[in-house]
């Protein structure tokens, strides 16, 4: 009996030891939480903003948070700090809809942003009108990076189609850029054949045929081309094969740029529900503003990004070239409805990879 | 935790049958050492060789500034709060549960080791799931409380430490389960016979028998808390120098083309694995020399 007892008084003082633990945690839990929330008292107080972005603007925009700090503290005396998250556009937007307090989001197109909204509003339904250029500060296009001297002499979207070449690109499902990469080559065939839809199809099927692995973001097809070796091709966004092809070595790999791409809009939006519970809406409206500054759009140039400022685009011209560019709107509608003819289950992407 | 396998002396009376299997088999045991010896430099040594020598590639200036970096501080630092959390409640999680089902007898039992082990069976990438879909705050079971009282758990430190806490939790009572179970609870009772008290009995008898089991299991916890990608990836955020820990600063390093820094900070992750084998080795000797005196 006494034996009994004892044992069950060990049991109590370890699940009371648990319980403690376990409260412990959830206190200091609470404990950052309030200190986070406190910035927005004053404005001399210092505040954080969460930016959540896709795969290639790691660098623009960890250059542009020193910018964006300086000018805020020159304007305002206010210390800003910006956090930054990064990953493939479309689980990024996800990461939002599951609760990551974003304050602005800068994503690889506008439909991963609609999509936020898909549950219930968490930002405005017009974002896109509340900033120039359909919220787009800046913008790039799709073109190929090659191994040096072009070994399997790729020109143009015809030979990413021929079938001992191999393509690297990522998947469309969760990578906003590997979408684009998708509406360019379908963009271009319907150019090429009198807007004949199902000759693009054979077309982009015929592409997707060469694809021997779909990563989930542009970054990963990066690597997957550059470092690991494999592919004659690489089907990026202009920044990021720029930047590849200067961060990493110049004598390996060279840029082709198609006769015609799409114009690829990346947009950038303040979320709504976030700011307001944090009361941080000044600083992030201010924070995506800048972005459309001299200094905003010339940072943008250096790394990679075609600017939307006139001026600033002649002074990068030598790095942008002279490409034909169309629009998502002149040609599919909208991504609204590409989205849907495209990606979606059961889509289009859906039968030319399934039946690959 | 292998016991020491005496060593059987044949006398003279081995038949010549015998002694014939025991030349003709000389070979093989050369072999098959080989073998293991080639499967093992090659599968472990190199690659935890590759990983120092890709880390110092640039030198070892550039070696000590990815480790100091201030966001790399900051996952080291977001790394050595989850272990000094999530060690603590899985070992005295273990060590009950261990304790519990291999010197008592009750009702679901089973049912308890199952679950013990469910951690196992389960996808890291699932289990950081389980607690987006719980701790969501626009979604998530939790939501409303959770909104309530303006606590964030995924994608923030709680979050992290919770899926922790889920994929480390059978190491420690997995350990100590089939060696206090082999032990049986002779000894205990026989404490308890002579007066001793529950804790007593515990802490004289019990714990100097599985204590250095429990330091294994308890540095198998750490290297886990330390390494896990899955489960964490799911639920940070990856909010650079807020919410991302050591494994997954390395993933960003490697992915922003700064492989010599990447590989720097992995190596940090390999030396504990390097302290763990330490430790467990200096563990090994020490049982020896008590069982020696």
């Amino acid at each position: 009996m006494e034996r009994n007892k004892k044992r069950k008084n060990i049991l109590k003082i370890s699940l009371a030891s648990l319980i403690i633990i376990a409260n412990l945690i959830s206190f200091t839990g609470c404990a950052k939480e309030t200190a986070n929330n406190q910035g927005d008292s004053g404005k001399t107080e210092p505040i954080t903003i969460l930016n959540v972005s896709y795969d290639p603007t790691r660098e623009l925009y960890q250059e542009y948070n020193e910018a964006f700090v300086k000018y805020w503290k020159d304007k305002t005396g206010q210390d800003v700090t910006v956090q930054q998250s990064h990953g493939g556009s479309g689980s990024q937007a996800r990461t939002v809809i599951d609760g990551n307090e974003a304050d602005v989001v800068t994503l690889a197109l506008a439909y991963d942003i609609d999509s936020i909204n898909k549950n219930k509003e968490i930002l405005s339904k017009d974002w896109q009108k509340r900033l120039p250029h359909n919220s787009t500060p800046y913008t790039s296009t799709i073109v190929f990076l090659v191994r040096k001297g072009n070994p399997k002499n790729i020109k143009d979207w015809d030979d990413l189609a021929r079938p001992e070449v191999e393509v690297i690109t990522p998947n469309p499902k969760t990578s906003g850029g590997a979408r684009w990469n998708y509406l360019a080559a379908w963009g271009y065939a319907l150019r090429k054949n009198g807007n004949d839809q199902e000759k693009a199809k054979e077309f982009v099927k015929a592409i997707f045929a060469n694809v021997p692995v779909l990563d989930s973001g542009a970054r990963g097809s990066t690597t997957t081309f550059v470092e690991r070796g494999l592919g004659d091709v690489l089907i990026a966004w202009e920044n990021e094969a720029l930047l590849s092809l200067n961060e990493l070595d110049k004598d390996k790999f060279e840029i082709v740029v198609p006769s015609v791409s799409i114009l690829a809009e990346p947009p950038v939006a303040v979320v709504d529900s976030v700011v307001d519970k944090k009361g941080t809406r000044e600083v992030a409206e201010a924070y995506l503003e800048y972005l459309y500054s001299d200094e905003g759009q010339e940072i943008a140039a250096k790394n990679y990004y075609r600017p939307r400022n006139e001026e600033i685009k002649k002074k990068y011209a030598s790095q942008f070239p002279e490409v034909e560019l169309f629009t998502i709107d002149e040609v599919f509608g909208g991504w609204d409805k590409a989205q849907k003819e495209h990606f979606d289950d059961g889509g289009v992407f859906d039968q030319i990879y399934e039946n690959k | 935790m292998a016991g020491i396998v005496p060593i059987q002396i044949k006398t003279a009376k081995t038949t010549q049958a015998e002694r014939r299997a025991v030349k003709g088999s000389k070979l093989v045991p050369v072999i098959l050492t080989t073998i293991a010896i080639l499967f093992f430099v090659l599968m472990l040594i190199v690659p935890l060789i590759s990983v120092f020598v890709k880390a110092f590639e640039q030198g070892a200036n550039l070696y000590f500034a990815s480790i100091t970096d201030p966001i790399a501080l900051k996952a080291i630092k977001l790394t050595l709060i989850t272990i000094a959390i999530t060690v603590p409640i899985n070992t005295v999680f273990g060590l009950t549960a261990a304790w519990a089902i291999a010197k008592f007898r009750f009702k679901g039992k089973n049912v308890l080791i199952t679950f013990i082990d469910l951690p196992f069976s389960i996808s890291p990438v699932v289990a950081g799931l389980i607690f987006v879909l719980l701790f969501s705050t626009s979604h998530g079971l939790f939501a409303p409380l959770l909104n309530a009282w303006g606590i964030k758990i995924i994608f923030a430190q709680p979050g992290i430490i919770l899926a922790t806490l889920f994929v480390t939790l059978p190491f420690v009572a997995r350990e100590l389960i089939p060696l206090m179970e082999a032990q049986g609870t002779a000894e205990e009772e026989a404490a308890l016979t002579l007066g001793a008290s529950g804790w007593k009995t515990f802490w004289l008898i019990t714990l100097p028998n599985i204590k250095w089991a429990l330091l294994y299991g308890i540095m198998l916890t750490t290297a886990r808390a330390a390494g896990e990608f899955g489960a964490v990836s799911v639920v940070s955020g990856h909010i650079r120098g807020l919410t991302n820990t050591v494994p997954l600063h390395v993933e960003i390093l490697y992915n922003e083309y700064k492989f010599s820094a990447a590989f720097a900070v992995a190596s940090l992750l390999t030396l504990i694995a390097l302290i763990n084998l330490i430790v467990k080795n200096v563990a090994h000797w020490k049982i020896q020399q008590q069982s020696k005196m």
